[in-house]
């Protein structure tokens, strides 16, 4: 579990942060949505360690993560694993290179047994003969399954996904979804997950929170988000005139003013 | 003011580099590889230019040198010296401060923009220690080296091109070598180099290690990174000329 109280964070005069507290559990898909410069990325950053805080509490399953010295963060530090918005993948490296690269930092061991894991993982993301292949010659989304599979290789504790659906067409994105829902159950981890995907909102979300200039403006889960009142979160999630129509159609779903297994063949005629 | 920013930041990046490594084994490996590439990357063009180098301060020499009163072996001396003293250690940095100052700062400039700087922070790596270390431990290991093989062409060059065009005979040209040698001149030379081959490696990292922005930004630090170590290097060359000669 990860808790944070009270961030603050600035840069120069602006204040890009104001006082977020939120707390994400284990096992669970936990997500930060938001508008463009809304402030997700820098949370999630002050989160990893990247940025630093200028007030507030970062905890990490009891441990505050503010009041630790550099040895003891590096050390947490190999507990947590991250996926970037453009994967982050080392250019000069094979793809069974990068997903070694944690191993041969921080194991002692032998090159078979890494080799099993790296497979191993490999394999979870259903990435497989891609080994010899560099990030240049493999698509997008193999790069972000490369990326969860490097994250995951040392098996962390808490997975940190930036934008893991940006640049991806909406299939591969649900793969992707469906994948660190998976990964999160399977290995009980705290996942933290950065979007502005609505689908990943409505598919993983098993607790949303929704940021505005700044400022925690609402929380809660992907089954409560289609009925907030919440003016800003509204907007926000149903931009478009047709996730509005969507919306209107299941609250009268839900309200039972319409059928839920209506012929829509019929309709349409 | 934003000099002394700069220079700030510059010894704050230094002083990060030290730390125990996270893997020795990894480093070691790293630093192989930079060697390689800073190294024997190098070697072809260094060559180039020493033996070019040296062929054409022969000419030069012995165009000036015009008085019977002087023995031809005259040329080879002034060449030899020209070589260790000037023109193999700084020109040759020079050039470095070209090939692998923009490498560096290119290479790191590009992993900051596209986070895989940050991602191996994220592993708890210090990647001051991981990524700027090696290259510099590498530049100060073989820039010397590639020093001393660039005198060795250059002397090697001269001594082609004074036979080829008749100036002097290959037996002159020996004779000259010889003459009033000073093995301190070595030494000066190597103080220089290894002085220069720090330079021309931690301005480039710095300068690649902060980039922030995206490729236009690389464009710029690389191009900033090149243009600052090559006015250092010839500080240092003036401040290491009047202090140890």
């Amino acid at each position: 579990m990860i808790e944070i109280k009270n961030i603050k964070k600035g840069f120069g005069n602006k204040t890009v942060i104001n006082d977020v507290s939120a707390v994400f559990k284990t096992g669970k898909c936990n997500l930060i949505i938001g508008t463009s410069g809304s402030g997700k990325t820098v949370l999630m950053k002050c989160l990893v360690g990247l940025f630093e805080p200028d007030s507030g509490e970062i905890i990490y399953d009891g441990q505050s993560f503010s009041d630790m010295n550099e040895e003891n963060r590096k050390n947490l530090r190999q507990s947590i694993g991250m996926l970037f918005q453009g994967s982050a993948l080392f250019d000069s490296m094979t793809v069974e290179q990068n997903v070694m690269f944690p191993l041969d930092m921080f194991t002692k061991s032998s090159y078979t047994e890494k080799l099993k894991r790296v497979n191993e993982v490999l394999d979870r993301v259903n990435l497989k003969d891609a080994n010899n292949k560099f990030p240049a010659e493999i698509s997008g989304g193999m790069k972000k399954r490369v990326g969860i599979a490097r994250a995951i290789v040392l098996n962390p504790k808490y997975l940190f996904c930036d934008e893991p659906n940006s640049g991806l067409d909406p299939q591969t994105s649900l793969l992707i979804d469906k994948l660190i829902k998976e990964i999160t159950i399977e290995y009980n981890i705290t996942t933290v997950v950065n979007t502005h995907d609505m689908n990943s909102v409505m598919e993983v979300g098993d607790h949303i929170m929704y940021m505005y200039q700044g400022v925690k403006e609402w929380e809660g889960s992907n089954k409560e988000i289609i009925f907030s009142k919440n003016k800003l979160l509204n907007d926000f999630i149903f931009a478009s005139e047709f996730l509005r129509d969507a919306k209107d159609m299941r609250m009268l779903e839900v309200r039972g003013k319409i059928d839920n297994n209506r012929d829509m063949d019929e309709l349409m005629k | 003011m934003k000099f002394f920013t700069e220079f700030g930041l510059y010894l704050l990046t230094l002083k990060g580099m030290f730390s125990r490594p996270e893997n020795g084994k990894m480093y070691w490996k790293e630093f192989m590889h930079q060697c390689s590439d800073i190294g024997i990357g190098s070697l072809g063009i260094v060559a180039i230019i020493s033996v070019f180098m040296g062929a054409v301060s022969t000419l030069q020499t012995a165009y000036q040198l015009v008085s019977p009163l002087i023995p031809v072996s005259t040329i080879a001396q002034i060449v030899r010296d020209t070589v260790i003293l000037e023109f193999s250690p700084t020109l040759v940095c020079i050039v470095l401060a070209g090939v692998v100052g923009s490498k560096i700062a290119s290479e790191l400039g590009n992993m900051r923009v596209s986070e895989q700087i940050d991602a191996l922070e994220i592993m708890g790596i210090n990647t001051k220690s991981y990524l700027i270390m090696p290259k510099l431990m590498a530049s100060i290991f073989m820039i010397p080296m590639l020093v001393v093989i660039s005198m060795v062409l250059s002397i090697i060059g001269g001594r082609l091109a004074g036979t080829a065009t008749g100036i002097l005979s290959t037996a002159a040209f020996d004779k000259g070598l010889h003459q009033y040698f000073k093995p301190y001149n070595v030494f000066f030379a190597l103080a220089k180099s290894y002085t220069f081959a720090f330079i021309i490696s931690s301005i480039p990292a710095f300068y690649g290690y902060n980039v922030q922005g995206g490729a236009l930004e690389i464009g710029r630090a690389s191009t900033k990174a090149v243009v600052v170590s090559c006015v250092l290097v010839l500080f240092a060359d003036y401040l290491l000329s009047a202090l140890l000669l």
